[in-house]
């Protein structure tokens, strides 16, 4: 069949148009993961026994399980309680999700390399143990954690890419298309793994560019 | 829901068989990479680099996608679960590469530089001396290189391998009961997981002992 | 240059990192049997050196002999490859943090070498560990790894492991420097009955006394240049250049 890469630019917008989808899940999910990830961190350290448990079980079963597993549970478990949710927002909740748990692990190690001292040098300020946790030790460990949890989020950009098994016309899926109109799979794959790339190497960038502020205050 | 286990049974069986298949290959496409990426030529560190950036900053299913679907084109024809193995193991192999490497050039170069005092060659050095060492601290990271490998294996569920991930999608389409499907799928994902797990920590005290 | 070569000798070393000039325009020449050794503030070159003797830290410029061949001949990657490994065979050298393998006993750490470069049969290599560890007061530890011995067992073993390949010359890049204090002296005396042997050695060292002990001749180099070198009984008491005298009395107030 060869290689014919002049139907490309024909498709050129449908592809850029991916990306743009890409980029918009992989910074949403980013933010989910986040957040999520300081909360399950917290709730993993500081909860009370009980509450940890259930927390525990869904840290267990996304660390264990393949993320499209995860995608398939959420995009087809919630339409079957009764929650129909467009593609993409499950895939974003899917994909936040999973990373959340990857984040929190990153995130507990930090919260406990912060200086036992500085949470009672808060207390004695009179600070609560939750205004302690919240202004002084989290803010510390979020710091010593962003670089390796930029690695992370450098994973969820390739990972993003699962969610086009559950329908969402992110960049994967909008290469499917064209290939569907020009059976020239070869191409618009080639071209669709050269847009990830490139996306990667600009998060790379990012992530050195970041990590050099945060090694001057700390 | 009795009905399905033998399906999942035999879909557990080929993730397993796939995920073997998949790390000897990752292995030893990780040893190539290493010792391209150590190479004293300019043209095989280059070579090996390229490998290491391109597989680990594009995603796994695209590598997949390009092998099987535009495989064809450039005449190279393979069935899914063939590409899988392939597809996943150089993926794999480009994690592993940067593993057996970090191991290899963590070790003191005072090693080396005693080895190479006492008269021996280049080779004789990596193999008596630092590789015996880097063996040790590879072990571990190596395993979480294979944990990571089994749980991409799902992602050949998008070429039609019936391994557990496409068998666990095509029962919760036909049974409405995902999460019923998902947990199965989850244990035997687990399972699978834990026992690989337990067979690395074996082998890292197996290899710290002395 | 038509002068037969010394047995070790140094013609106009010179070594430079990018800019930075670590060895100027060297030469020294040390005959068989003689012990030679090195004083110096750190980043005076020294080490850098000794290091170039074996060629582990390649010269920029000049030459290094041993023996009649040229250590540091320029060729092909092959056959540097086989003339270097044949030349460290004939140099033991011993590092100021031992350097010895983890994963091997004292007894293999001593052996490995002879059984791979010189084909000895396990029986042979036993043999010489047995006389070479004893030689460095180790035989009883023959089958400790070095983590379960202390620094200065460890360098005793490091010494041992040098001597079984019988070298012409035996280098010591501050042999002592990371001991404990209390460690010291296990190590000098095992140095001492190498130089009552007559083997020939190049001592790079912090230790003014050992050196005036041990030493037939001491080199005093600051900033990549041999300042002063003379018998120990004059350099180290009556020291001509001031930067010697310097550095003596600097060296003096640290020990008091």
């Amino acid at each position: 069949m060869g290689l014919d890469f002049s139907v490309i630019p024909k498709y050129l917008d449908i592809i850029l148009l991916g990306c743009a989808w890409t980029i918009g899940i992989t910074l949403a999910a980013a933010i989910l993961s986040f957040v999520g990830g300081i909360f399950f961190a917290v709730t993993a350290l500081y909860a009370p026994w009980l509450i940890r448990q259930p927390f525990r079980l869904i840290e267990w079963l996304f660390m264990g399980t393949p993320l499209l597993l995860q995608l398939f549970l959420i995009y087809f478990g919630l339409v079957q309680i009764g929650i129909d949710l467009p593609a993409f927002v499950a895939g974003i909740i899917g994909l936040g999700l999973h990373f959340s748990v990857y984040n929190s692990e990153l995130i507990q190690t930090a919260i406990l390399s912060v200086d036992k001292g500085q949470m009672e040098a808060a207390r004695t300020l009179g600070l609560s143990r939750t205004e302690a946790l919240r202004k002084v030790v989290v803010p510390q460990a979020v710091r010593a954690v962003i670089p390796p949890i930029g690695n992370n989020m450098i994973a969820l950009l390739k990972d993003s890419a699962l969610v086009s098994v559950i329908g969402v016309s992110e960049l994967t899926l909008s290469a499917q298309r064209a290939i569907g109109a020009t059976y020239r799979p070869f191409e618009f794959y080639l071209l669709a793994a050269a847009c990830y790339y490139v996306i990667n190497l600009a998060m790379e960038w990012m992530q050195r560019k970041i990590e050099r502020r945060i090694s001057i205050s700390r | 829901m009795q009905k399905v286990y033998p399906f999942f049974l035999e879909a557990a069986w080929t993730t397993v068989l796939l995920s073997v298949l998949t790390a000897v290959l990752g292995l030893i496409c990780g040893t190539l990479g290493a010792a391209a990426r150590l190479s004293r030529f300019a043209l095989l560190r280059f070579f090996g680099a390229v490998y290491v950036s391109v597989i680990r900053g594009t995603p796994a299913l695209i590598q997949l996608f390009i092998l099987y679907f535009g495989g064809p084109q450039i005449g190279i024809q393979l069935d899914a679960f063939e590409a899988g193995v392939i597809g996943l193991g150089v993926n794999a192999g480009a994690y592993m590469t940067e593993t057996i490497r970090g191991a290899i050039i963590s070790i003191d170069k005072g090693q080396r530089e005693a080895s190479r005092t006492l008269g021996l060659s280049q080779w004789q050095t990596m193999y008596k001396v630092i590789l015996p060492q880097s063996a040790r601290l590879m072990v571990r990271p190596l395993g979480v290189n294979i944990n990571a490998l089994i749980k991409a294996t799902a992602l050949v569920a998008a070429i039609s391998v019936v391994e557990l991930t496409y068998t666990a999608q095509r029962y919760i389409g036909s049974t409405y009961k995902p999460f019923e499907m998902f947990l199965l799928a989850g244990v035997l994902y687990m399972i699978i997981i834990y026992v690989t797990g337990r067979g690395i920590a074996w082998l890292d005290r197996k290899v710290q002992i002395t | 240059m038509t002068d037969q070569p010394n047995f070790v000798e140094i013609r106009h070393a010179q070594k430079s990192f990018g800019t930075l000039e670590v060895l100027k325009d060297i030469s020294l020449s040390v005959e068989r049997g003689q012990i030679v050794g090195i004083i110096g503030s750190s980043g005076s070159g020294k080490s850098t050196l000794l290091r170039a003797i074996n060629d582990l830290d390649p010269l920029t410029g000049g030459e290094v002999w041993l023996d009649g061949v040229q250590v540091n001949q320029t060729l092909s990657h092959r056959q540097y490859e086989k003339h270097i490994n044949q030349m460290r065979q004939q140099v033991g050298m011993v590092f100021q943090h031992f350097n010895l393998f983890p994963h091997m006993t004292a007894r293999e750490n001593v052996t490995m070498a002879p059984k791979m470069l010189k084909g000895l049969s396990q029986g042979e290599a036993d043999k010489l560990a047995q006389e070479q560890l004893d030689k460095v007061g180790m035989l009883e530890r023959i089958d400790y790894y070095p983590s379960q011995l202390s620094g200065g067992q460890k360098q005793r073993v490091a010494i041992a492991r040098a001597l079984a390949m019988q070298p012409k010359l035996m280098l010591f890049d501050e042999a002592t420097s990371a001991l404990d204090p209390e460690l010291v002296d296990e190590v000098n005396q095992v140095m001492r009955k190498l130089a009552e042997e007559h083997m020939t050695m190049i001592i790079v060292t912090h230790e003014m006394d050992f050196a005036a002990s041990v030493c037939d001749r001491v080199l005093f180099m600051d900033q990549g240049v041999v300042v002063e070198e003379g018998p120990p009984s004059i350099l180290f008491k009556n020291p001509t250049q001031p930067r010697t005298r310097e550095f003596l009395r600097k060296h003096l107030e640290a020990a008091m």
